[in-house]
Formats: C-alpha cells, structure tokens, sequence
C-alpha cells in the first residue's frame, strides 16, 4: 500500500485502494463507535442516555455523581501504586534472572530455566485458590503489595531478556571485563543499554497487564484503600438493583481518562520512539 | 561467557525472583495437586482423603465438558481473529490513507481501558430493546438480537468484545514490526512483477514472523487467563454456554467454596497449557533451526 | 471519623489511668456491607454509620462497601477462613446454612440475651425471621429486605384502553392484559413488550420461587436439607413464564435482571417484575405515571423474601462483640429502619419502623411503597439450603436451559433435581 507501483496496475491499486478505504472505515466506526456511546451516555442525563437526540442538554452532573458516590480518586492511585510496583519489580528481578542465566555457567542452568518456564504458561492468575491462601497465611490480604506480589517475578520478562541478553556480543562484555568493570558495572553498562527496546515493549504489556487486572485483585482486597480501578468499577457497576447507565459510563470514562490523556498527549513521541527502537 | 556462578553470586541474581517464582507458581501447582485428592471441607464436615474421586468427577461433570469446549472455541477463534485483525490494522495506520492518525487512535484506545471497564461498555451494546445494536437494528427494521440472553450468541459475543478490546495492542507490535522492514526489499520485489498478496506473503509476513510468535502466545494466555468480561457481563450463562475454564474455577473454588475440586480443575487447566508449551517449544524450535 | 478516633484514643488513654470513662473497651468494629449502584444506599449507610459512631466515641466502625451479594458473601467467608473476619456484615439472609456450617458466625440470641434484647429480637416481622434461625439460634437480625413487586407504566395502560387502576392479579390476565399493551412498529417490530420478567441467573431463580409459592409449593423447605424442584407447582411456574414469550407479551430468551429498570424507564415494557429495591431509582426516573401492585399469581399472590440481615462474626472479642451488637440495634431501630426504609426502597422489617411519622409521610408521597409491606403475607423466602450457591445455581441453570436453549422441563427439572439431592445427600 505504501510501496510505488507500475503504470499497468494503476486501475487494480486504485480498486485496492477503494477496498483498503472501505476496509479502514468499517474497522474505525466499528471500533470507534462503543466508545463515543460511552460518552454520549456519560455526558447526558439518564434519560437521554439511549435517546440520541441531538438537541439534549449536555451534562456534568454524572461525573459529580459517580466521583462523590465512591473513592474513584483512591482506586486510581491504588492503580498506579500497583502498576508502579509490579513494573519495577519486573526489570530488577527480570534482569537479575536473566542475567545470571547468560552470562554464568552452572550445573542446572538447563533445568532451571526450563523450571521458571512453567509461569509463562500457568500464570499466577491459573493458581488463584491457592495463591490466596499462601497470602492470606503471610497476613497480606487487603493490601496493594499483596496484590502485586505473585506478578512480581515474571518468567515471560526473563525469557524476554535472556533472549536479548544471549545476542550482546561477548567482545563487548570481555573489553569491559578487562577495564576491570565488576559484574554490577558490565550489566549496567553492557547488558542493560542494549535491552531497552525489550524493556519498552515488555513494560508496556507489564503495565497494561495490571491496570487490566481483575481477577486476583477482586479476590484479594476487600477495601478501598486497597482496590484498583478495575474492583472499584465493578463494584461501583454491580446490578443488584438496576444499571444506572449515566453514572457507570461516567466512572468507566473517569478512571482511564488520565491514561487515555496521557497517551493522547505523548501518542507521537511514545509510538514513534516504539517503532524506532522496534521489537525483536 | 561462562564464569562460573559462584554461591554469592546466585543468591543475588537468582535469590529472590526464584523465591517468589516458587512460592507462587510451583507451590501452589503442588498444592492443588494434593488437596484435588482431598474433599470438599466445612468447619463442621472435615475434608476427607478421596483418592482419585475428583478426577473421576471430572468425566461426570456436565458443566465442565460445556465449559471446555467453550474455552476450545473461543481460544481457536479468538487467538487467530486477534492476530490477523492486528496485521490488517498495522497495515492500515502503515499505509497512506488519510485519516491515518484517527483510525490508530480508534484502533488504540480499547486496549486503554481495562477489561472490566470495556465489559460495562459493552453491556450497553448488546442489551435487546434499547441497546446500543438494538437501536441501529430497529432503525434499519430488523429485528434485534437478544446477544446475552440466548445461549447461541453468549460466547460469540464474549469473543468479540476480547477482540475488541485486545487486537489495537497487538497492531502496535506489528506496526514496530512493519516499520523496520526495509523499503527497498518491497520494491525490489514489486520491480520484479509481484502483486501485493505476493509481496505480502512471501516477504512482509516472513518478517513479522517473531512478531507473531510474540502476538500468539499473549493472545493464548489472554484466552485462558481474561475472564473479567464473562464475570461482569453474563456470569458464565446462560446455562454455562459463555462459562471458560478459568471462570468455572473461580465459581467453584470461590462461589461453591469447593476449593479441593476447584484445585483439581486448576491440574486440568495446568496440563492443558502444559500440552501447549510443549508444542510451542516444538515449533519455537523449528523456527531457530531455519536461522 | 478523625476527631472520633482521637476522643477514642483519649477515653482509652483515660481508661488506662483508672478513669473509665463509659465503662466499655474501645473497639474497632470492620462491617462489610453489600448495595447496588445506586449512590443514596450506600451514602445512607455511611451516615447512619457515622451517627453510631458519633454517638459512641469510644468505638471506631469502618463501612467497607464489598460488592453485590454474592461478592459479599463471599469476601466475608474467605476473609474468616483466612482469619481476618470481618466484625459485622449484612450478608444475605439465606446465606445462614452456609455461615452456619463453616462456623463463623455468633448467635444473637446467645449475646442479646436480656429482656430488652429479647423483646427488641422480637419486634421484627415475622416473615423475615424464618431465615433468622437454626437449630434454635437466632444468628442474623433482618435489615435489608426485599421483595419483587409489579410495577407497571399506567400511561400504557391507558393508551392501550385498560384500566390504569387495575393491575393483573393472576397469571391469565397477565396474559390478556400483556397481548393488549405490546406495541410494534411498521416494520413490525415490537418496540414496547407487555412486560418484563427477568429470568436468568439467581435473580430468575428468585422470581421463580415466588412463583411456584403462588402454585401453593417451596422451592426449598425450611430444613436447608431439601429441594422441591421437580413438581408440578414448579412445572406450572414455568409453563406461565415460557407463555410470555410464546404470547409475544415478553422477549423471548433470557431476561436480565440488571437491564429490567432500565427497559421499564425507557418505555421497552409497560410493566416489570422486580425488587421493591427499585422504587426510588423509577420515582427518580420516570417520566410517565407508574403504580405497583402484588406479584401476579397462579392460586393467589406469591413472593420471594430476599436480601440481607446483619450478622456478627465469630472470630470477635467479647467487647467488639458488644459493640457490633449496639451498633445492630442502632441500625435497625424503628427510626434508623424507617430511614433506609425510604432512601433505598428495602422494605422496613419491624412494625415499629411502618408506625414511624417519617414513613408515613413517605407512603402518603408514595403510596407504591406500600404493596411490598402489604404483599409480606404471600411472600416466602427464597431457595435457601446448605452448599446453597452449588444448588442455586444447578436450579437456575435448568432454568436457562429450557428459556434459554428450549430444554424439556420435566426433564431439565428432574435432571437438576438429582443433581441437588445427590449434593444435599450429606445432610440428611
């Protein structure tokens, strides 16, 4: 599509070209659509929340509504708290793990890799029954490091690394051995620089992993203090006595609104920097 | 690079993600493996050793021979809807066309929003009389679908909403992808008389084939492991036809307070994403010995 | 909350050097508490909570809002397993066989024990205190009840000739009274059905079992131990239920319970059958003229009981114990009842809370707040068992079966009903 082409194909691009249009519509409006219902019902009154008329008086008074009728700013922290964690976590441990794994030779490497393999199938999420019980005896039940602890050894962020580490030129570590870099110097300096890439795309699962993350949190908190957005909103949405539209649509914009923002703002720069740097 | 790893050395790299690793993967793996020989327990009936009785159950549980194939269907429909849905986004924001930079946007800002929060969303979609499709299908003098409700369209309307939501993370990978292929390759290959589904397929998809790799087994674990959309729209109904594997184990462990059978259902699922990993070291394989 | 807990810290501190204040122990009381969405419910609980703890310095409580019923339920179980109980919750009330059999919760009637107490256990109506009781204990106090009544648009009515005053009373009129008010367009579409009964889930299950009362049967008894699923009160029930869809009168398939409010308000249905929790959310949001009336029946009317009462937790000191216990009585006192009474739409559950000035002056506003209380009479609990989630949700599941995928009933409801007997087969 983007790649120029000869004389005698002009009429089958341009039909391509009309397919390739129609093709980018339907994809947009469908997947644009939900999303600008979402709004509109936010935005009105509960009566006009279905009614699309477009003379309806636009309204903040869900926002106010939904905001004062539960701690969505405490859920969002929480959010972050926890996202902030677990991505932290992830690097150092990750590239600890990795690191060992490449650059140091001993007797159950082998094994031991394949052993931390078995998470990057059966997922903490897999194990939840008794992942509970193991917190709850730890006494860490009802908290955000609670939350975030079984996520904080990733086994798919090993793998991610470890991969990435096994292409750094053995060269490049040994000059640096030999400046008389320690192991903590080599990894910073050699290994790290090079991985950035890695660490941009898999911080960017990490972090949309956990603020996605449902299950295990719903299971594990029982407090505001400690829910994220995603409990906080399902609590809020709960249908024992009838969906109120308005005030859902205008908790569920509120609470991804800061990232929808951010991305908005840094769209550019984020994707651009992404595709420069490019995933291997 | 093989320095030996001395003991300090190990307890420093290796100490603390393996501790945490073990004390919530392979523990709790050998944990559900015991009690899944154990009963279910109450305070005032004990649970008893049962031997095997809980895996006998798993042949006589009707609700789980529903829920696997459930879980079948949406994993084989999902995973590669997902994936060419991705490219074919790539592609899109990729090319020329205008408007490029709202179509990423709309493509995007699904992936934004949690699971949870694309489930209340989408329940205002699907619900018959007033809802979202509803509305535009009475506009248009059809009769509207009652998605929820009727056990044909349950699951497929749980599909769609996970491939809404989950195919604009997918097409930035493949966009990263796209953009590192060289341009000269494409038009060394269009020169030399190939159509586009000829550039498409024989150089373009090659070289998104680690992107692929990576999108397919997010994609599966999304599968098996994203169930907060059947949680919050239709509660596994009716009749179980939108129930998945892991959501029967949250009902039973969770709800049923069966945490010995919900232990055993957790083995199940363990085996089954076992069986996966195998074959997809299998074809990881296959694909380092074309390098 | 923060001047509490420093007049709290101060009367301790005063207790420690021999001046007791009130003669109670500080306690710090965790209540668990489920609503829906709708925000009136859970402010008022956090005011009548505050005023408690207004009242009793010395006495910290945290409201913590844990989801709908069953999360609820749930959160509280696994938390006590776990050895972090809650204090005090409102959990449903056929959650008793459940809380029983796992041991986590304390007996009221060994706590409240003097005559005040005992007169004060009394004072709730009766209908609401048959799930109060095992094995001669009364374990939970009622607090937020409810019960599905019919409400219908009664500019519908009108517009379809009918009598605005006069609400089906059995099934049959139901029927006829529905073909009349459905309404469709051009194309032939209905864009208003004649009503709504949800049917899926629990929430199904919940109006099935009024149902099947009205057919002079029980889903369930009062032992906790035995399922009368497969009879032909219950066979009756839901050969009415698919004739609102086979009529044209209902949509066909599954109806949930959620969307129920939200299709009446929007005109989709000219009558549905739901919670007396609803009414403040249609008094807020219609903008027709609405009435409610009882359930309509087969034999007469019939009704399921639900929702919560207050339980206190096992795992609690004997101060906190006491202090759960004043808090209970706080809530549930004629005023403090009255006033959840109308902010929500519960049904107040003593006769001392429907004689309150404040409700009276509620029912003369809105007098469909009135059928709830006056239906109790035809109102029976609902199924409530031990492992009672695994049997409910076999039952509804036999349900969806034949609404949703056009199952045989007699064989769907044997089915089920095997499979409930071979789990309660332990406890008989």
């Amino acid at each position: 599509m983007s790649w120029p082409v000869r004389p005698t194909q002009q009429i089958g691009t341009a039909l391509d070209h009309v397919a390739g249009m129609t093709l980018a519509a339907v994809l947009a409006v469908l997947w644009g659509l939900p999303l600008l219902y979402s709004v509109w019902t936010a935005f009105h009154a509960e009566k006009y929340s279905v009614q699309f008329d477009l003379t309806a008086p636009w309204t903040l008074q869900n926002f106010v509504e939904a905001w004062n009728a539960a701690p969505f700013g405490l859920y969002f922290i929480n959010t972050v708290l926890l996202s902030l964690m677990a991505v932290s976590a992830n690097f150092v441990l990750c590239t600890l793990t990795a690191y060992g794994l490449v650059r140091y030779r001993f007797r159950w490497a082998g094994p031991l890799f394949a052993l931390i393999m078995v998470q990057m199938l059966i997922t903490p999420e897999i194990l939840i029954g008794p992942n509970y019980l193991t917190l709850a005896r730890l006494g860490l039940i009802d908290t955000i490091f609670g939350v975030a602890l079984p996520y904080l050894s990733s086994a798919f962020g090993i793998f991610l690394l470890r991969q990435t580490f096994k292409t750094v030129p053995a060269s490049l570590d040994e000059a640096a051995t030999m400046e008389g870099a320690g192991m903590w110097r080599v990894l910073w300096d050699v290994y790290v620089p090079l991985a950035k890439p890695v660490y941009l795309a898999y911080g960017l699962v990490s972090v949309s992993f956990h603020w996605n993350n449902f299950l295990w949190p719903l299971i594990v908190t029982n407090s505001p203090e400690a829910r994220p957005v995603t409990v906080g909103l399902s609590v809020f949405a709960t249908v024992d006595s009838g969906v109120e539209w308005s005030l859902v649509n205008a908790a569920t914009l509120m609470t991804t609104a800061p990232l929808v923002l951010a991305f908005l703002l840094f769209q550019r720069g984020f994707v651009d920097n992404f595709m420069r740097i490019g995933i291997k | 690079m093989n320095k030996p790893l001395g003991i300090s050395r190990a307890i420093a790299l290796l100490g603390v993600p393996l501790v945490l690793l073990i004390t919530f993967t392979h523990y709790p793996l050998l944990q559900s493996v015991v009690s899944s020989f154990w009963s279910k327990g109450t305070k005032i009936r004990p649970s008893k050793f049962i031997g095997l009785d809980n895996y006998a159950k798993l042949f006589d549980d009707p609700v789980l021979a529903k829920v696997m194939w459930n879980s079948l269907i949406y994993a084989a429909v999902t995973i590669p809807v997902t994936v060419a849905l991705s490219i074919a986004m790539a592609l899109l924001v990729n090319s020329k066309l205008p408007g490029r930079a709202l179509m990423r946007l709309s493509f995007f800002l699904p992936t934004m929003l949690p699971m949870i929060a694309v489930a209340n969303l989408w329940l205002f979609v699907y619900v018959p009389g007033y809802g979202l499709i509803a509305q535009v299908m009475i506009w248009l003098g059809l009769p509207d679908i009652n998605f929820l409700g009727s056990s044909e369209t349950a699951l497929w309307a749980m599909m769609v909403v996970a491939v809404w939501k989950e195919a604009g993370l997918f097409m930035i990978f493949y966009l990263a992808a796209l953009q590192s292929i060289p341009q000269n390759l494409k038009e060394a290959a269009v020169l030399e008389g190939a159509g586009k589904a000829r550039v498409f397929r024989d150089i373009v998809w090659p070289l998104l084939a680690p992107t692929t790799v990576f999108v397919a087994i997010n994609a599966m674990l999304n599968a098996f492991r994203v169930i907060d959309h059947v949680v919050a729209m239709t509660n596994g109904g009716p009749n179980n036809a939108s129930a998945l594997l892991l959501f029967y184990i949250y009902q039973v462990a969770f709800g049923f307070r069966d945490f010995p059978y919900g232990a055993t259902l957790t083995v199940l699922l363990a085996g089954i994403l076992g069986l996966f990993a195998i074959v997809q070291f299998k074809l990881l394989d296959r694909r380092t010995h074309y390098q | 909350m923060k001047l509490n807990r420093l007049l709290g810290t101060a009367a301790l501190a005063a207790g420690l050097y021999g001046t007791t204040v009130s003669g109670v122990q500080a306690a710090d009381l965790e209540f668990y508490f489920p609503v829906g969405v709708n925000a009136p419910a859970v402010e008022t609980i956090q005011e009548m909570v505050d005023a408690w703890d207004e009242a009793h310095p010395e006495h910290t409580v945290k409201a913590v809002y844990a989801g709908n019923y069953e999360e609820t339920t749930t959160k509280a179980l696994t938390a006590a397993q776990a050895g972090n109980a809650p204090d005090v919750a409102v959990l449903l009330a056929i959650d008793i066989f459940t809380l029983v059999e796992e041991d986590v919760v304390a007996p009221f009637s060994q706590m409240a024990t003097s005559e005040e107490d005992k007169a004060w256990m009394d004072s709730f109506i009766k209908g609401f205190t048959v799930d109060t009781v095992f094995g001669g204990e009364t374990y939970s106090i009622p607090f937020q009840r409810s019960t599905p009544i019919f409400y219908y648009n009664k500019d519908a009515f009108r517009e379809a000739g009918l009598d605005p005053e006069k609400a089906p009373e059995s099934w049959a009129e139901m029927i006829e009274i529905g073909k009349k008010l459905v309404k469709k367009d051009d194309a032939g579409n209905v864009v208003q059905w004649g009503t709504r009964v949800p049917n899926l889930g629990l929430a199904g299950l919940w109006l099935l079992g009024g149902m099947v009362y009205s057919m002079d049967g029980t889903l369930t008894t009062d032992s906790g131990t035995e399922v009368q699923f497969n009879t032909d009160a219950t066979l009756s029930a839901i050969s009415f239920l698919k004739s609102l869809a086979e009529e044209g009168i209902m949509q066909p398939g599954g109806v949930t319970w959620g969307d129920t409010p939200k299709a009446f308000i929007e005109g989709n249905t000219a009558s549905m059958w739901t919670s007396s929790g609803n009414l403040a959310f249609v008094n807020d949001n219609a903008e027709f003229e609405w009435g409610t009336a009882f359930l309509p029946g087969g034999n007469h009317p019939g009704a399921s009981l639900g929702g919560g009462n207050f339980y206190i937790f096992k795992d609690t000191s004997d101060d906190e114990k006491a202090a759960a216990l004043d808090l209970v009585k706080f809530m549930t006192s004629p005023e403090n009842a009255a006033k959840w009474a109308i902010s929500t739409g519960y049904v107040a559950t003593s006769e001392a809370a429907w004689e309150t000035a404040a409700i009276k002056d509620y029912t003369a506003q809105l007098p469909q707040a009135l059928v709830a209380r006056d239906q109790l009479p035809y109102a029976y609990r609902e199924v409530a068992t031990f492992q009672r989630k695994r049997v409910a949700q076999i039952m509804a599941d036999a349900l969806e079966a034949i609404i949703a995928e056009g199952a045989d009933p007699k064989a769907s409801l044997a089915n089920a009903q095997s499979e409930v007997d071979k789990i309660l087969a332990d406890y008989n």
